[in-house]
This record gives structure tokens, C-alpha cells and sequence, in this order.
């Protein structure tokens, strides 16, 4: 499988990153050939073999679902680029 | 015996300090004097001098009325700026995070902190963990220490590249690092150190940007394996903050070290050994075998036959993942915001201008291969590959107690080389990425030099949570290498 300059496209805005038109060429160069290496895999025969889930195997522990945090406003919002009074400000998202 | 303050061990400086033969302002002063001379190393991103300072007369006056918090209390180091620091800004490498000052700290440098570990800042490494050269970072490269030996800039591997060299450089005595695909083991085999991968699970991950969450691991970086162990007793153990961390007991890893290897199998897995890797990695493979042996182990032959599948599986898993994680930076909340006209237009330019051409290349594979369509031939397919090499190494167990490879397929590289090519890039965690994908504890421990004059390391990988043995086999290796870790006074 090859990416071309409209797939990168395509990806690029699902990943929303800007890419510039001069570095759709190079990317997909590059994707198509990292892609072309992954799919070495399809040789592996993996019939019948689950896929990991988990890396460790053990059962998650359960704890009770209880706050034991909180009250920290201004912990929380120091790293804003933008509040009013408590809360995020943000960009208009609705038109 | 060391020369300077600079020059000590962890094991050391817990006994001088102990002896009252310096204090931890000595030492740590010394440590930001190194660190001011060697600037050009670019070996971190922060310095945290005063804070330093302020840690170690603490650490004294802890020291003066009997209270001292154990081997780690006014021990200087370095702290890859992956984890979170309360009040000291956190980059991950990357322009994104671009004023991100954290108000909670990880639990990893928490933990260290408690036991009164003195931080001398935070140290450099390839933006967001990914990379094998620490060329990615946007705060520059890091030059290895080692490079007067060749002539040349040399990178220190990565993506703790930042923490090795300094490490190495003895700018710290000691620092911790992640590692996802190798992030530890590579840059300590290039720069000459030991450094370990602990098991999945044995530390936690609360407060380190997280790169691939089912592969993401801190672990300590020293110049001897009894400071690794030293180290890692203190960062690990359960986290509530963290569900995947285990809750199981942390043994006293130095302890271990006592332990005799006689009698271990060792394994040497016939497919670790590669065409493509130079004759001088496999004649120190074959020392070790031999060091190994002498020291009354049994040596044996073990199949991993699904190892050639280990790269392109992990360069599915990793970035799929990464694409997950890294959809955090969109600059709403933190870090950097480049406005827009519209939300979706400030989304796309403050990810096209906050990331670098490695992180964008993969957060769009990984965006790819979970893309509608492509998920089961790519992800699902990765993730039964993936319980194949974990099976390998199941299997393996069962006739071994550890296994021995080579760290990384060559010594350090130049900065600048191996950059065309994203591939060849990635062929340089060939050796470290199984185990990750396994989930399993793993060393490299400097063994010897290449016929350039630079280290080369050996990597021990143990079964599920027993760093016990990595240790004891690393240690006995270490003994036998009687490798001097020192860049400049080597020959």
C-alpha cells in the first residue's frame, strides 16, 4: 500500500496537524515507505492467536470510587492561555 | 576510588555522606559546577540550581539530626524532561509545551524527591520520547561525551539522550529516563552507562507525558549496576494514580546483587544475530557469553523466532498509540496556542507548528494504521504479532533464567547521519524493542569498546518482575567487564 499526496492529505486533517503543500510530496514518500515495511507482518501466520490487550498480565486492583482530590482551581487553570473568572476560555466553536 | 566529587558512585557518595567527608551542598555544587562547564554537551533543557541547593541543605540538615531518608538523600540528579516537575517547566522536547510549568509532580520523581534526591534540572531528549538519537528534541541535539574519542559530534542515543550524557559526562551521579522502545538501554549503551528498563508495571507512570501507554517505562540510569539497583528500589512500587502499575512488594534490589549467578541458564537467542550488525557487537556478545560462563553459568541456545517481526509490529503499536495520546495538544488548555479562524484552523496550526517533522510523521502513521478500513490489517494484526514474541519469550523461559544480547546493532553514530531515512533510524532499537513489546525487565551494561574507542553495551533481559536476576546477571558481567565509564580517561 502507497500513500499519495491526497491520502497524506486526508491524514493530516484527521491528525489535525497543518501540513505545507511542499511537504505532502516528501511525506508520503516516507509513510508509503514505513508503511511498505510494516507489512512485512502479513506473512506471520496468525491464525488463531488473540491480540494482546494487556502487557502485564494481571487483574487490574479495584479501589472505591470515592473524591480524595479536588478544590485545586487555580492548579488546575495555571497553565491556561486564557480563563474567565474559573473556567477555560476558548476559541468560538459554534458559528 | 573516585578523584573528584564528581567522579563518585551513588554507593559512594551514600557513604561519604554518611562518613560526614562532604556534604550534599559539596556535592551537589560540584555537580552544578560540571554542569556549568559543560553547556555544550546541550545535556539539558532546565537547570534547576537553587532549587538544587535548597534541596541538599535540607538533605544536610536532615542528615544532622539523625534523619537521613536512606542511600538516595542528597544524591544529585538528573530527571529527563518527561516527567512532570512541580514548578519547574516540562517540555517533553517539543515547542507544543512551550511554557508548561506542571503543578503536580510524577510519582516516579516524586518518590526520589521523598527519599531525598537532590534534582539538578531536566534533562534534554528527542521531543515527546521518540527518537534513537535525541536529534529530534527542539531544544537541539545533545553531543555524546564520548565524541573526542573519534573527532566528531557524536549523538548519545536516545530518546534519554540528555540523561545518559550527563550521567556519563558526570554532570549527575545518577538520572532516571523512560524507555519505549529502547529509550534507556540504547543511549546508556552509546554513552558508556547502565541503564534499566524495569517490567512493566514496576513503576508507575503517573506524571510522565505519555508516549505508548502499553510500552512507556521509567527506569534508572548509573554508572554502576549497584546505583541502578539502588535507584530503582526508590522509584518503584504501586500507585493508585496509576492502574497498570503492580501491586506487588519492591524487594531490596542492592540485595540482590549479593546473590551468586552460579548455576543460572542464561540464554542466547541464535535470531539476535544479524548480517547487518558489525563484527566487533558480536565479538563482545561472545565475551559475555564467555564472562558469564566463567563465572559458572549455563549458557544455551533459546529461539525467538518471531524477533524480525519485533520493528515493524512496535512502528504500528507505538505510533497508534502516540496518535491517541498526543491528540491532548490542541491548544485549548496548555502550552502553545497559534490562533486560527476557526477552531478546527487553531487546532491544525498549533499541532503543525508545535510538533516536530518526527513527531508529525508518526502521529500520522498511527492515525493511519486506526484509521477506518486499515484497523484490523494494521493495529489488530500488530497486536497478534505482538502475542507471538511475548510467547517466544514465555517459551524461552522455561528452559532460561535471563537471556543475553547485544544492547543496540552499532556504537554511537554521528549527529546528522542516519537522519534521510526513517528506517535506518529505527533498525537502532532492533535488539531492545522485543522485551518492551513483552512487557519484560531489561539492562545494558557496558561491556567494552568498539575499535573506534566507544562503549558498547550488553542487555540482559529477565523474566516478568525479576529484576532480581537482571541485576545479579548485569552485575557479574560488570565485574568481568571492568569497563571505566569515564569518556576521557578511557583508552
Amino acid at each position: 500500500m502507497s500513500l499519495d499526496k491526497d491520502a497524506v492529505r486526508k491524514m493530516a486533517s484527521l491528525a489535525r496537524i497543518r501540513i505545507r503543500d511542499e511537504e505532502l510530496d516528501p511525506l508520503a514518500k516516507e509513510l508509503s515507505q514505513i508503511i511498505g515495511w510494516v507489512e512485512q507482518l502479513a506473512e506471520v501466520d496468525t491464525e488463531g492467536v488473540e491480540p494482546m490487550t494487556s502487557v502485564a498480565e494481571m487483574t487490574l486492583s479495584r479501589r472505591s470510587d470515592t473524591a480524595h482530590d479536588g478544590g485545586k482551581v487555580e492548579a488546575v487553570l495555571a497553565n491556561a492561555p486564557d480563563r474567565v473568572e474559573n473556567f477555560y476560555a476558548v476559541p468560538k466553536v459554534v458559528e | 576510588m573516585a578523584e573528584s566529587l564528581t567522579d563518585l558512585t551513588i554507593s559512594e557518595a551514600r557513604n561519604g555522606l554518611e562518613a560526614g567527608t562532604y556534604s550534599s551542598v559539596e556535592l551537589v555544587q560540584a555537580h552544578l559546577d560540571a554542569l556549568e562547564a559543560a553547556r555544550g554537551l546541550n545535556a539539558f533543557i532546565t537547570q534547576t540550581p537553587e532549587l538544587a541547593l535548597e534541596r541538599a541543605r535540607a538533605s544536610d540538615a536532615r542528615r544532622a539530626s539523625g534523619r537521613s531518608l536512606g542511600p538516595m538523600d542528597g544524591i544529585p540528579i538528573a530527571v529527563k524532561d518527561l516527567f512532570c516537575t512541580d514548578g519547574v517547566m516540562t517540555t517533553a522536547g517539543s515547542h507544543i509545551l512551550e511554557g508548561f510549568v506542571p503543578t503536580y509532580e510524577s510519582t516516579v520523581s516524586a518518590n526520589l524527591r521523598e527519599a531525598g534526591a537532590v534534582m539538578l534540572g531536566k534533562a534534554n531528549l528527542d521531543e515527546f520520547a521518540m527518537g534513537s538519537s535525541n536529534t529530534t528534541s527542539y531544544y537541539g541535539p545533545v553531543i555524546n561525551p564520548w565524541s573526542p574519542k573519534v573527532g566528531k559530534d557524536l549523538v548519545p542515543g536516545g530518546s534519554s539522550g540528555g540523561s545518559a550524557a550527563a550521567v556519563s559526562a558526570r554532570l549527575a551521579i545518577g538520572a532516571i529516563g523512560t524507555d519505549t522502545g529502547g529509550s534507556i538501554r540504547q543511549p546508556a549503551s552509546f554513552c558508556g552507562i547502565v541503564g534499566l528498563k524495569p517490567t512493566y508495571g514496576r513503576c508507575s507512570r503517573w506524571g510522565i507525558v505519555a508516549f505508548a501507554s502499553s510500552l512507556d517505562q521509567a527506569g534508572p540510569m548509573a554508572r554502576s549496576v549497584r546505583d541502578a539497583a539502588i535507584m530503582l528500589e526508590v522509584m518503584a512500587g504501586h500507585d493508585e494514580k496509576d492502574s497498570t502499575s503492580a501491586p506487588i512488594d519492591v524487594p531490596n534490589f542492592e540485595a540482590a546483587l549479593a546473590g551468586d549467578i552460579k548455576g543460572l541458564r542464561i540464554g542466547i537467542p541464535k535470531e539476535y544475530r544479524l548480517d547487518t550488525v558489525p563484527a566487533e557487537i558480536d565479538a563482545i556478545w561472545r565475551q559475555g557469553v564467555q564472562w558469564l560462563e566463567a563465572a559458572g553459568v549455563t549458557t544455551v541456545a533459546v529461539s525467538l523466532p518471531h524477533t524480525p517481526y519485533a520493528l515493524p509490529t512496535y512502528y504500528i503499536i507505538a505510533p497508534a498509540e502516540a496518535s491517541s495520546n498526543l491528540a491532548r495538544y490542541d491548544g485549548v488548555r496548555f502550552g502553545l496556542r497559534v490562533d486560527g479562524d476557526s477552531l478546527d484552523e487553531m487546532y491544525e496550526r498549533t499541532r503543525g507548528e508545535g510538533f516536530g517533522v518526527e513527531v508529525r510523521r508518526r502521529v500520522m502513521m498511527g492515525t493511519y494504521v486506526l484509521s477506518a478500513g486499515y484497523y484490523d490489517a494494521y493495529y489488530i494484526k500488530a497486536q497478534r504479532v505482538r502475542s507471538l514474541i511475548a510467547c517466544d519469550f514465555r517459551a524461552a523461559f522455561e528452559q532460561v533464567d535471563a537471556i543475553l544480547t547485544p544492547t543496540a546493532p552499532s556504537d554511537a553514530f554521528a549527529i546528522g547521519e542516519k537522519i534521510d531515512d526513517p528506517i535506518t533510524m529505527y533498525l537502532n532499537d532492533v535488539f531492545t524493542v522485543p522485551a518492551s513489546l513483552a512487557g519484560l525487565p531489561a539492562i545494558s551494561v557496558p561491556a567494552g569498546l568498539s575499535q573506534r574507542g566507544l562503549p558498547i553495551g550488553l542487555q540482559v533481559i529477565g523474566r516478568p518482575f525479576d529484576e532480581e536476576t537482571v541485576l545479579r546477571t548485569a552485575h557479574a558481567l560488570e565485574r568481568a567487564a571492568d569497563f571505566d565509564t569515564h569518556p576521557l580517561r578511557s583508552t
